[in-house]
């Protein structure tokens, strides 16, 4: 098993993930970790997570592919996934590609939070 | 040789294997150069980016169905103001004009298909040759 690329903690019933590579490129560890994530969302009945991009400089197609197979897999399981903490040059990666559209994007943890405590308040 | 329209006089040619390292050696020294001309830090970002993906490209699509040891031509020349990259798998080939385009809603929920669009996003020019097994790709600074 190699070494995981996330620092995965909990607050409440929200798991927060935070990567730990800066460019998020190289197809083996985009693959390591959608399978850490998925894992993730597997084990939960109702999974909300929250992915904070704090530390990401670059990120690729691959990685947006494997977001939004988290993202799906998040749904069927009536779940939700939020990501906070986007660089500006990344967010316009999502702005060219709509996936703004698709994801919940917050600014900040915290903003991500609230929004997590209003939908189940 | 080859396609007049994707060919780069006077570049250098690097043969690259799929190993993390050297793609990854290849770009910094691409983009070394680049920083050397006077390129900016939104600029880095977007050639990185189009570099990525038409390597990944050409590895993960163009190569699907030959043996892991075999190398894309990379082909770059920097000048003033200018980046120009090249970029030839010895696969099949495909027609980048019929690839669907992944902002339309009912394809934003597909985890695929968004490289072609984000090197043509990010640079000034893409061009494919006829067989579609090489991509060259320039940016101007504006």
């Amino acid at each position: 098993m190699s070494e995981s690329r996330l620092r995965v903690s909990k607050i409440d019933d929200i798991t927060q993930i935070e990567f730990i590579d800066r460019n998020i490129l190289d197809e083996a560890n985009i693959q390591a970790i959608s399978d850490e994530i998925s894992g993730i969302i597997e084990q939960a009945s109702n999974p909300h997570l929250l992915i904070n991009f704090a530390n990401v400089d670059h990120l690729s197609s691959a990685a947006l592919g494997a977001l939004i197979t988290i993202n799906n897999k998040a749904n069927e399981k009536s779940g939700k996934l939020r990501l906070a903490n986007i660089d500006p040059q990344i967010y316009e990666v999502f702005v060219i590609t709509r996936l703004n559209k698709l994801f919940s994007i917050h600014e900040t943890l915290n903003d991500a939070m609230e929004h997590f405590n209003k939908a189940t308040s | 040789m080859g396609d007049p329209q994707t060919c780069i006089r006077g570049s250098e040619t690097v043969e690259l294997l799929n190993d993390r390292q050297a793609i990854n050696e290849l770009i910094e020294r691409i983009l070394a150069l680049a920083i050397t001309t006077g390129l900016k830090d939104a600029a880095i970002f977007a050639v990185r980016l189009a570099i990525e993906e038409a390597i990944t490209n050409a590895f993960v699509h163009g190569h699907q169905n030959l043996p892991g040891d075999v190398p894309v031509l990379v082909e770059f020349k920097v000048s003033q103001g200018e980046i120009q990259i090249a970029i030839e798998d010895r696969g099949p080939g495909f027609t980048p004009d019929t690839l669907p385009d992944p902002t339309l809603i009912e394809n934003l929920s597909k985890p695929f298909g968004r490289g072609v669009m984000l090197m043509k996003a990010y640079m000034t020019e893409v061009l494919y040759n006829p067989q579609g097994n090489r991509v060259k790709m320039r940016y101007i600074t504006p």
